[in-house]
């Protein structure tokens, strides 16, 4: 029983993992929350959808097509909610309260698109198997969402300590200013930073979306507030913190709703959210306390 | 007269609505207007909904105690809750005040069995909650409030606050209890929250769990960011606009929600003053003087 729920919560914890990954790295560049982020993860959902329905595509590819066209979704939002208030050198809240005026538009643009009941993937759209390994089970679709999850984590990871494009994107969340100085694009590095958020995005909803079998314009709602969570955990702006508050939140609430009460699932969240933020605001991985807290 | 009274038995409750949302708006505008960005105030609004609610159906007080009731509550948990939340710089106090409104929703899902009493109605809601609410209540709470805003900037408050908002490390510099002050605008925001809970309720007939979510405070945040913050007009046109504005747009059906976004962004991105910028009078006043 335990080792059933434990292989539950690892595979949750990487789903949630790679949700918090895109909004905590926009976090960390620009220093902004993008509260936007939940509905583009809907909308990867939505463009997996697409492409396996509408483009017969095999769901690789699928999420391979999703991953670039939310990425593109992204870029979009960038160049209308923040730029130009980056450009005016408005406060962080400004982008904050715009990027709450795109989600409502992403949403309902969403919602007019493809109504607003829950939508499904095709029964056959990836093979029902079911692994026994010892005392726990688990299925092939299982086992393939946490090995794509660790291997974007691990690519963005190498991206941002092994590439110059990642040497850039990390010398701009330093100051954009020294960087501009230093002869780096800061434009680019930006947008290009919201196509890597909004393709993690992508990804993370296709997988979110095939893994419940459950698609609509409001699943990036209750996956906002625990992404939140799962960052704040880490500490905002934190990538190894993002995968390590994945991990927390997914086991305290599978332990709950296991040994506890359904009823408790949702709270979890809430309550650690409090806790962190009173206790520990910088989160567990958190190191300077006055950069940007 | 005829014509009035067509116009109330088809526009009352719009603009009682937008009454409402004028105080939810002036909720908002003490805490935006101190520079912080607070989402708890659905959570308030919720509470002073269900205690006020609650005390009607099995108290029997009158409405007006009930209201108060209601709206000190709000207020004192806004205290439970500002004390250690407002020590958080702004992103961080906007993501635990939205937690505060999940926590406010989820306790009232689960209050009644947890405790075993049938007085929240769990998921359902409360409903058949006497209609009490008049517009002459609400218009005469509302001078209330416009009166206290009006003299908000000549107050030594309201001057705290204005400061705190422009640079708090220079507020404090000049010797600004500057949490203090953040704790009375989140407290008399909470109570203002709980007044609108209170006549919505008691309006709508009805208070439920769901009413009170991310979406509801993030149109109270939409009234004040499309007004302006730093104006008392600001709250009272942006909500009035906004309540409005969806009745006059229903030709575009599913896709109405979009204005509000569309809104929200426009208002931030090309006018960071809001609709009511005091500056536009104080030109006005200066050609007419020459």
């Amino acid at each position: 029983m335990f080792w059933q729920q434990a292989v539950n919560a690892i595979w949750l914890g990487a789903v949630y993992s790679l949700f918090a990954l895109g909004y905590t790295l926009v976090f960390g560049v620009l220093g902004l929350l993008n509260l936007a982020h939940p509905s583009l993860f809907m909308w990867g959902a939505f463009f997996g959808l697409v492409a396996v329905n509408n483009l017969q595509l095999p769901i690789w590819a699928a999420l391979l097509l999703s991953m670039f066209a939310t990425g593109l979704l992204g870029i979009v939002l960038e160049r209308l909610a923040f730029k130009p208030l980056r450009r005016r050198n408005a406060p962080h809240l400004s982008a904050l309260i715009s990027s709450i005026g795109a989600s409502i538009v992403l949403i309902n643009l969403a919602q007019g698109a493809f109504g607003a009941q829950v939508s499904r993937y095709p029964f056959d759209t990836f093979p029902i198997q079911i692994l026994n390994i010892g005392p726990v089970s688990i299925t092939l679709l299982q086992v393939v969402i946490l090995g794509v999850s660790l291997a974007l984590m691990l690519a963005l990871r190498w991206l941002l300590l092994s590439t110059r494009q990642g040497q850039a994107m990390r010398a701009v969340a330093f100051s954009e200013r020294t960087a501009a100085r230093l002869g780096i694009p800061v434009d680019r590095v930006i947008w290009q930073t919201f196509f890597i958020a909004g393709a993690l995005a992508g990804a993370a909803g296709v997988l979110l979306g095939l893994a419940f079998n459950a698609v609509s314009p409001f699943m990036g709602t209750t996956m906002s507030l625990k992404g939140l969570t799962v960052m704040v955990l880490g500490g905002l702006g934190n990538i190894e913190g993002a995968v390590l508050g994945g991990f927390i939140l997914a086991f305290s609430e599978v332990m709950s709703v296991a040994y506890l009460s359904s009823d408790l699932r949702d709270a979890v969240s809430f309550v650690l959210l409090f806790v962190i933020l009173l206790v520990r605001p910088n989160g567990l991985l958190g190191r300077s306390s006055t950069k940007r807290a | 007269m005829d014509v009035l009274s067509q116009f109330w038995a088809t526009y009352g409750s719009v603009v009682q609505f937008a009454l409402i949302n004028m105080l939810l708006a002036i909720s908002i505008y003490f805490t935006l207007y101190t520079g912080l960005l607070s989402l708890a105030n659905a959570g308030f609004m919720a509470i002073g909904a269900y205690v006020s609610a609650v005390l009607t159906i099995h108290a029997g007080t009158p409405f007006i105690v009930n209201l108060l009731g209601g709206a000190c509550v709000a207020m004192f948990i806004g205290l439970l809750l500002g004390l250690p939340v407002l020590r958080l710089r702004d992103v961080y106090l906007a993501i635990a005040t939205l937690g505060f409104g999940e926590i406010v929703r989820i306790i009232a899902i689960n209050f009644d069995n947890f405790t075993g009493a049938t007085l929240l109605g769990g998921a359902e809601g409360l409903d058949r909650v006497p209609k009490l609410t008049t517009p002459e209540g609400l218009i005469v709470t509302l001078l209330i409030l416009i009166v206290l805003l009006i003299q908000l900037p000549r107050s030594r408050a309201g001057r705290a606050m204005a400061a705190i908002r422009r640079d708090e490390n220079v507020a404090a510099t000049m010797g600004i209890n500057v949490f203090r002050y953040k704790v009375l605008a989140f407290v008399l925001g909470a109570f203002v929250a709980g007044l609108a809970g209170g006549f919505s309720a008691h309006l709508t007939r009805f208070v439920g769990p769901n009413a009170f979510g991310f979406d509801t405070a993030v149109n109270i945040l939409a009234y004040a960011v499309l007004g302006g913050t730093q104006f008392w007009a600001g709250p009272l046109v942006g909500a009035a606009l906004l309540t409005i504005l969806p009745e006059a747009l229903r030709f575009l059906n599913e896709y109405r929600g979009i204005v509000n976004g569309i809104i929200l962004m426009v208002a931030i991105v090309y006018l960071p003053h809001g609709l009511v910028n005091p500056q536009w009078f104080q030109r006005f006043r200066r050609t007419e003087a020459a």
